[in-house]
């Protein structure tokens, strides 16, 4: 269980790929550098796609937790 | 006592739904005991596929506009204005001005999608589009006169109007520069915001396929952050840069403000079930197309699928039998593949799509339902 405390919570539980990595560079634009911003998805293929983009883009995965019906990813702008 | 449903939005999704509501319900107009209203703030209907068109100088866009009033039934109240407020509880619009609210017993937003470029700095200024008229008509000007240089077509977030839009764009750019014996001159690159060229996978496999043919350069993640009009760049959030000498982009899409203060689902789209497409917040409400959060394209096809669907529930709803009928994300597409060429892929919910060998013959089958659409628009295809 993490204590990291995000600036912004995007749910995209329910949303087809890639819907959910959409919404998360969708809320990482907005954001200031520093912040850090909660996914939750329940979209298998965020477990790929979130990595792949915060690496490429240079922004940190600090972690990923793993509830019962969906994957928690937090993740903070460069 | 009479029924009220009111349809707000006349682009495909309300006017199939506003025409199949018509005839479905033809005995409970007639008696009085259902009213239907078509509300749109354009006296028009716009059949946006034609845009794809006017910058190759192909179509024009009146081509794709016919006055809503030639096209609804005269079963259905027809009124032209702009709504101010969505009341799911009092179960009530009220209207810009000094029109009187309305009240409904069962609302359908079809408010389909808006442009909102801003939210990329100098994205006005330095791109084109072709999903607006202007778009279209100031695009025609700058690529008929267009002949070497780097032109790049960038796909700025999802969802978008159309996701085949942008891969026809460039499928029929590249085609159309090589019959005028440009092509050599001119370096095409695509840009898309995730790790493939197209959201769905087994579309972005073969177009990726016909891309590398083409010698058409893609950069896959690449998220748009600033456009410098006077350099001429375009940069991404992940840190690359092109220069272009024509850029044409997908611009951010929204829905509208009013679904959101209403409470009803973020950045103007309606959180709905998928299947029945009932709204999750609120009763007596329902939203297709663009409009309707489903994770299915935002595509014609979609709209005029999931408006037949709402027809058949809300008949079932008003005769007091229970609703049956479902969504099951069912989707048409043709893709341009060329000038004379196209594809066509077929899915939904359950089966993903399966493009078809691009011929002439889809090419000849897209633009004979683009002259057809207008049966479509009037619930008779």
């Amino acid at each position: 269980m993490t204590d990291i405390e995000p600036d912004d919570t995007v749910d995209a539980r329910g949303a087809a790929c890639p819907g959910p990595l959409m919404d998360l560079i969708g809320k990482i634009r907005s954001a200031e550098s520093g912040d850090v911003i909660r996914l939750l998805s329940d979209n298998d293929q965020s477990l790929t796609d979130v990595p792949e983009w915060a690496e490429e883009a240079g922004n940190e995965l600090l972690a990923v937790e793993e509830r019962d019906d969906h994957n928690e990813f937090y993740v903070e702008k460069a | 006592m009479t029924e009220h449903v009111v349809i707000v939005g006349g682009g495909t999704g309300g006017t199939v739904l506003a025409n199949d509501l018509a005839d479905r319900l033809e005995p409970e107009l007639d008696a009085g005991d259902v009213r239907v209203t078509l509300v749109n703030d354009d006296p028009d209907h716009v059949y946006k596929p034609v845009w794809l068109y006017v910058p190759f100088g192909q179509r024009e866009p009146d081509d794709g506009r016919r006055p809503l009033d030639d096209l609804v039934d005269d079963a259905i109240d027809l009124r032209i204005d702009r709504v101010s407020d969505i009341g799911p509880e009092a179960q009530r619009l009220q209207f810009h001005g000094s029109a009187p609210p309305v009240s409904y017993d069962y609302l359908v937003l079809a408010t389909g999608s808006t442009l909102e470029p801003d939210q990329i700095p100098g994205l006005t200024e330095g791109g084109h589009n072709y999903y607006s008229e202007s778009g279209a008509t100031d695009l025609r000007d700058e690529l008929l006169e267009f002949t070497e240089g780097d032109l790049v077509l960038s796909v700025i977030g999802t969802p978008h109007m159309c996701p085949a839009a942008p891969l026809e764009f460039v499928f029929m750019a590249d085609d159309w520069l090589r019959e005028r014996g440009l092509r050599e001159d001119v370096d095409i690159t695509y840009t898309y915001p995730i790790q493939r060229v197209h959201g769905n996978p087994h579309i972005a496999e073969w177009a990726r396929h016909i891309m590398a043919e083409r010698d058409i350069n893609v950069e896959t993640f690449f998220n748009a952050e600033s456009v410098d009009p006077d350099a001429e760049t375009i940069t991404s959030m992940e840190g690359s840069e092109l220069d272009y000498d024509l850029l044409v982009t997908i611009p951010p899409h929204g829905g509208i403000d009013l679904i959101e203060e209403a409470g009803l689902g973020d950045d103007g789209w309606v959180d709905v079930d998928k299947h029945t497409l009932e709204a999750e917040a609120a009763d007596n409400v329902y939203a297709l197309g663009d409009t309707a959060d489903t994770g299915v394209p935002n595509a014609g096809s979609v709209a005029h699928y999931q408006a037949g669907v709402v027809a058949q529930r809300l008949a079932s709803e008003i005769r007091g039998r229970p609703a049956t009928a479902t969504y099951d994300g069912k989707t048409l597409c043709f893709i341009e593949t060329g000038m004379d060429a196209a594809s066509f892929v077929e899915f939904d919910y359950e089966n993903p799509p399966s493009p078809a060998p691009p011929s002439e013959k889809l090419h000849w089958s897209k633009l004979a339902y683009n002259e057809s659409y207008w049966l479509t628009a009037r619930g008779l295809l």
